[in-house]
């Protein structure tokens, strides 16, 4: 099992859980500075759950596409470097600043995925992961835009929804088309479906190519 | 702008931290380049920081600010004032039409033919000959210049509500276009409200008049009010046009109560909305297909499966 380093499985509240270390967010149950991963509440916590090799090693240029109030980026910022969270929607981007505001190594960017030449002067280039979580069509879309962020080793890490793109269509032919299309851009790694922490959520994890 | 420099380009860290401040929120807000860069190397080399946590340092700070800048705007952009940008597009449209029949008929009576705005806006720029004896008179092409003033302003208001309607209803803004939902936020009294409406007093918003008509027993009840200007209820038959309005109405509610209490875009939402109306313009379809007057079946399925 590959967890990134500042990632750990410990005991906490009797069960044994993913935790990284830093100020609590969300009301979630801590020991000793550490704090749950809860990954029914994070996709990229469900993917780690699930063993999936994301490639980070802790300390990582991350850029966060789809930060929403934070809740998963806040454990994102404890373990890499240099974050930047973007989320288009302001309700949520408020709560994210309250997560920022005692994460120094924490960007909050009020913007638009899908237009990543409006941040493109803020967020540096070779980072060494993209997280993505838009609940937006055309997902694959997203990541192909913003794969001008990622160092030539850096790895996008995607949770793909499939209600997202195609409410009608059966998730596993969303999922099909979704990667088809990431392919024209990425190699991709390894996929995971997410069940039982998120119902018709795909996994990815993929590199430049 | 497409700068192809950093956000930091053109901020002077010497200056008073203040204004230096204000420059990189602005830059971080509004800037924009085509690629991204090794910033933090830049920014050291350019000396804007003295080393790449100093420059970190900086970036947190500015980002936070200009980040919370963007959101309170955002917010300022509340669903009350969008209902007076939308109430005052509609006064200004209103009046602007009303002006112009009063030009058109004092237009006629000097020999002037035309009507309507594209008459008030040949007035106003004098492109008009009265006949022979009579003179354009001022007061008139004073007042066509009013109404073609008041139309253009119409049409900024308008622009202006396309424009803030997604930042305070994302969903409903999607579904309902941002015009019919800044109508169905007014004629509720605001985001709230409308959240707390049922979706089947949303669906006669703007029909009040033939609602209450209907409860006094005095005729049938309203299919919809205002979000007949819907393409989906506007362009379906008018056999199947109450189960469109209803189920839009359904989907409308719920982009609301989305909107109020978690304020997220949810796109499934626009397709959960496209697939029941492709599912009863199917039922007009075979409708048309079947071609016979054996009664009329009303094709109203039970509930909304909301």
């Amino acid at each position: 099992m590959t967890l990134p380093e500042g990632v750990e499985r410990r005991s906490i509240a009797g069960d044994q859980r993913l935790a990284t270390r830093g100020e609590p967010v969300y009301g979630e149950p801590t020991a000793d500075g550490w704090r749950a991963w809860d990954a029914r509440r994070s996709k990229l916590g469900a993917m780690l759950e699930r063993e999936m090799d994301t490639g980070l090693a802790g300390g990582d240029g991350v850029l966060y596409l789809g930060a929403a109030s934070g809740t998963t980026v806040s454990h994102v910022a404890d373990f890499a470097g240099p974050t930047y969270a973007v989320e288009f929607a302001p309700r949520p981007a408020r709560d994210l600043l309250a997560v920022a505001a005692n994460r120094d190594r924490l960007f909050p960017l009020l913007k638009d995925a899908r237009t990543p030449d409006t941040y493109a002067h803020v967020v540096e280039s070779d980072l060494d992961a993209i997280f993505q979580d838009v609940a937006t069509r055309g997902q694959a879309q997203v990541a192909l835009e913003n794969r001008q962020f990622l160092s030539d080793d850096g790895r996008l890490v995607a949770a793909i929804k499939a209600r997202s793109e195609d409410v009608t269509a059966e998730p596993a032919d969303v999922f099909e088309a979704v990667l088809a299309e990431l392919e024209t851009g990425y190699e991709v790694l390894s996929t995971e479906r997410l069940e039982p922490f998120h119902d018709d959520h795909l996994g990815v994890v993929a590199r430049p190519k | 702008m497409t700068t192809d420099r950093g956000w930091f380009a053109g901020v002077d860290p010497a200056e008073d931290g203040e204004a230096a401040l204000d420059a990189g929120v602005a830059s971080v807000r509004d800037g924009s380049t085509d690629a991204p860069a090794d910033w933090p190397a830049i920014a050291v080399e350019t000396g804007f920081a003295d080393d790449e946590a100093a420059y970190y340092d900086l970036l947190h700070e500015t980002t936070m600010a200009a980040t919370r800048a963007a959101v309170e705007a955002a917010e300022r952009a509340d669903d009350q004032q969008l209902i007076h940008r939308l109430r005052a597009m509609d006064d200004c449209d209103r009046t602007a039409n009303e002006l112009a029949e009063r030009v058109a008929e004092w237009a006629g009576s000097l020999g002037v033919e035309g009507s309507g705005l594209d008459l008030c806006r040949r007035i106003a720029s004098r492109a008009v000959e009265a006949s022979s004896d009579a003179q354009l008179d001022e007061a008139l092409v004073d007042l066509a210049t009013r109404a073609v003033d008041l139309d253009e302003q119409a049409e900024a208001l308008r622009t202006d509500v396309e424009r803030t309607a997604p930042a305070v209803a994302p969903n409903l803004a999607a579904l309902a276009g941002p015009v019919l939902a800044a109508r169905l936020l007014s004629l509720a009294g605001g985001l709230e409200d409308l959240a707390r409406s049922s979706s089947s007093t949303l669906q006669v918003l703007g029909a009040e008049d033939a609602l209450f008509a209907h409860l006094r027993g005095q005729g049938p009840s309203p299919k919809h009010g205002v979000i007949f200007t819907h393409e989906y209820v506007a362009g379906t038959d008018p056999e199947h046009r109450g189960s469109a309005a209803r189920a839009l109405a359904g989907k409308l509610t719920l982009a609301a109560r989305v909107d109020h209490y978690s304020g997220e875009r949810k796109p499934e939402l626009d397709d959960q909305l496209e697939e029941r109306m492709e599912r009863i313009r199917a039922r007009s379809a075979a409708d048309a297909d079947r071609a016979d007057a054996n009664g009329a079946d009303d094709g109203e399925p039970g509930g909304d499966p909301a």
